[in-house]
């Protein structure tokens, strides 16, 4: 005979209190501060839907999200199959590989405002290796005067920065397909291409669906680089998202229409992941381990 | 089809001095079926990639119907192999699976597509055409991958590594009897390498016993089991293995620890043109409980006798050495001390592992 108490609770409650304190008591507050207006310490008014709708029509928010886009979609247009063309020009083994992991591994362990200050430096035109370089060429480069000159930097960067987590992540999912495959397709006379569009490509999806969400994510979320950069110019060329709601929150204490559109950001990225994670589960039946 | 010739074949990897296959030359006549057993490590799996292609042998030839093939590329050679694990294109329907040798062959369509029916009828795919591959269960994958060699019309034989290892054993006489039915059918070489006797024995007409990188013995299960031709196949093959034990010739007779056995001269003669020491070897089903005093007969101490359902297997022991005997399934125990007369044209005598007579 099983008996039945409520002991289970205690063992759960530790993590309860961390995800509530960490999670749901600060969501909880965001939400709160979406629907009313906030005067003072005691003076606060239920303002419903309305920081929502006042959002929504605010066309510099519709900029920094046009330019939100377009930056994570060419971010993941650019980074994912670089990446895996990357991973398959690795040496598969021997010291060679060694090195060039390290090499490759390097710039994921910079901290972000760290790489935008190294880009700072690296892109000036009077004494950074890269900007004096394209000015010396002929190139009119400026990204502190030129708004493409600065969107283009700011993907260049990012480029530089995470493409080697996908070439890596691509690398690890390649050395995980078993030879036997390489020698049927051999045996089958495949082509290059098809070993690739029929064995690895298919071998490496569960791997690319983490690196896609994990690029898509960050990318969307992207706010240091460009703030240690440019700070958001010229003009408003680089102000992402995230850098809007700061200058909302914090620039200009707006608190509710902040907080409406951190709840409209968040379902943004919850609903493009799921929608991410969807479609590549169903591309294909999943894969299964075979050993 | 064809034959396949090993021309003083040997294999050493590249910053290794030892050979991972010992030179040696071997003839495979079209449309055998031939396995090649040995324990892991012992050389089967180079060989059969030498054979396939994916590796070039550092020394020696490869010839196919007399056609020196042994730097050829795998996909000119016209062989199909299957692996340990089933290898399939997960993204493709079984017919997508089946027509890819063809399609990357650039044949014209419609002859895939009676080539692909034809080999699925073959293997009873025929209903499974239209599903992805990658829902399938192990054997029909490994199905699939037997398909994908045989729907090539020009295909000079078919390699096997070890490709029931992750199959069920209860689907695998299946597979097995397919295969052998396939065999019959479709008149292919077959070269199937395995470290499962039992799998070798049933499937192959020839028998390759593979050790330390060389062929120790070919011959048919028969042959393997009567008369081994090293001391290796002895005790490799068969359940439990043969009993060797150390002897020494004697005029007429041969000595075995401190007994002696009698031996016909014209064997005894044979035996003495032989340098070197000399070991004895008799299948334990070749040794019988002998009467008192019977002639040619060795003395021994019983040590336990096992009941194995069919049969009674008898340990005793004999000087410094142990024997094991098979008895029928209703013996009883002799008692403490028992002789056992060993069938004479079963007896075989081996110097340094080889069989000398």
């Amino acid at each position: 005979m099983k008996t039945y108490n409520n002991k289970a609770w205690l063992l759960v409650l530790p993590v309860v209190l961390c995800v509530a304190f960490s999670a749901i008591v600060p969501l909880m507050t965001v939400v709160n501060y979406s629907v009313q207006d906030i005067l003072g310490p005691d003076q606060k008014v239920f303002v419903g839907t309305e920081w929502f709708k006042l959002v929504m029509r605010d066309p510099e928010l519709h900029e920094a999200l046009g330019r939100q886009i377009l930056f994570s979609a060419a971010v993941l247009a650019i980074e994912i199959p670089l990446g895996i063309l990357l991973a398959l020009a690795l040496p598969a083994q021997g010291w060679r590989s060694s090195l060039a992991l390290v090499l490759l591994a390097m710039p994921l362990l910079i901290p972000q405002n760290v790489v935008g200050t190294i880009w700072q430096i690296y892109g000036r035109g009077d004494i950074g290796l890269a900007g004096a370089a394209l000015n010396g060429l002929g190139l009119d480069y400026n990204y502190t005067g030129d708004s493409m000159d600065a969107w283009l930097t700011v993907l260049v960067m990012d480029i530089w920065h995470w493409t080697p987590l996908i070439a890596l992540l691509a690398f690890a999912g390649l050395r995980a397909i078993p030879e036997a495959y390489y020698q049927a397709a051999r045996i089958d006379g495949a082509s290059r291409l098809a070993v690739f569009r029929f064995i690895q490509l298919p071998k490496l999806r569960g791997v690319l669906l983490i690196g896609l969400l994990l690029r898509f994510m960050d990318s969307f979320m992207i706010y240091t680089e460009p703030f240690v950069l440019t700070g958001g110019g010229p003009g408003n060329a680089t102000t992402f998202l995230s850098q809007y709601l700061t200058q909302k929150a914090v620039g200009q204490f707006d608190l509710g229409p902040a907080a409406a559109f951190s709840l409209i950001y968040f379902l943004i990225i919850l609903l493009a992941c799921f929608v991410f994670y969807s479609l590549l589960q169903n591309a294909g039946p999943t894969e299964k381990a075979e050993h | 089809m064809a034959s396949i010739e090993l021309n003083g074949l040997g294999h050493r990897y590249p910053g290794s001095s030892d050979y991972a296959l010992q030179p040696q030359t071997m003839r495979w006549e079209d449309g055998g079926a031939y396995a090649l057993l040995g324990p892991s490590g012992c050389g089967k799996t180079t060989l059969l990639n030498i054979i396939s292609g994916l590796l070039i042998p550092s020394e020696g030839r490869v010839l196919f119907d007399g056609r020196d093939v042994t730097t050829l590329p795998t996909e000119q050679r016209n062989i199909a192999q299957v692996f340990q694990f089933p290898v399939i294109y997960d993204t493709m329907t079984v017919f997508d699976n089946l027509a890819f040798p063809l399609r990357n062959r650039k044949l014209p369509e419609s002859e895939v597509r009676s080539r692909v029916a034809e080999i699925a009828e073959i293997l009873d795919l025929s209903s499974e055409l239209k599903r992805r591959a990658s829902g399938l269960s192990a054997e029909d994958k490994q199905r699939i991958s037997l398909g994908r060699g045989l729907v090539r019309k020009d295909v000079a034989a078919v390699l096997f590594d070890e490709p029931l290892t992750v199959i069920d054993p209860h689907v695998k006489w299946l597979l097995r009897r397919q295969l052998k039915r396939i065999h019959h059918q479709l008149k292919l070489s077959l070269i199937y390498v395995t470290h499962d006797q039992i799998e070798a024995l049933t499937f192959a007409d020839q028998v390759v016993v593979m050790y330390q990188g060389q062929v120790v013995q070919m011959g048919t299960p028969q042959d393997l089991f009567e008369a081994p031709a090293h001391t290796f196949v002895g005790h490799f093959i068969g359940s439990p293995g043969m009993n060797l034990l150390p002897c020494e010739l004697n005029g007429d007779s041969i000595r075995v620890g401190e007994q002696s056995l009698a031996i016909p001269p014209a064997l005894a003669q044979q035996l003495a043109q032989v340098s070197g020491p000399l070991t004895l070897g008799v299948r334990p089903e070749f040794v019988r409980c002998a009467a008192e005093g019977e002639l040619a007969s060795l003395h021994a101490r019983v040590l336990r006798l096992e009941d194995l359902g069919t049969s009674k297997l008898l340990t005793v022991q004999l000087g410094a050495h142990q024997l094991k005997v098979k008895l029928g399934e209703h013996a009883e125990l002799p008692g403490e001390q028992v002789q056992l007369a060993l069938q004479p044209e079963r007896t075989m005598f081996y110097a340094a592992e080889r069989r000398v007579a």
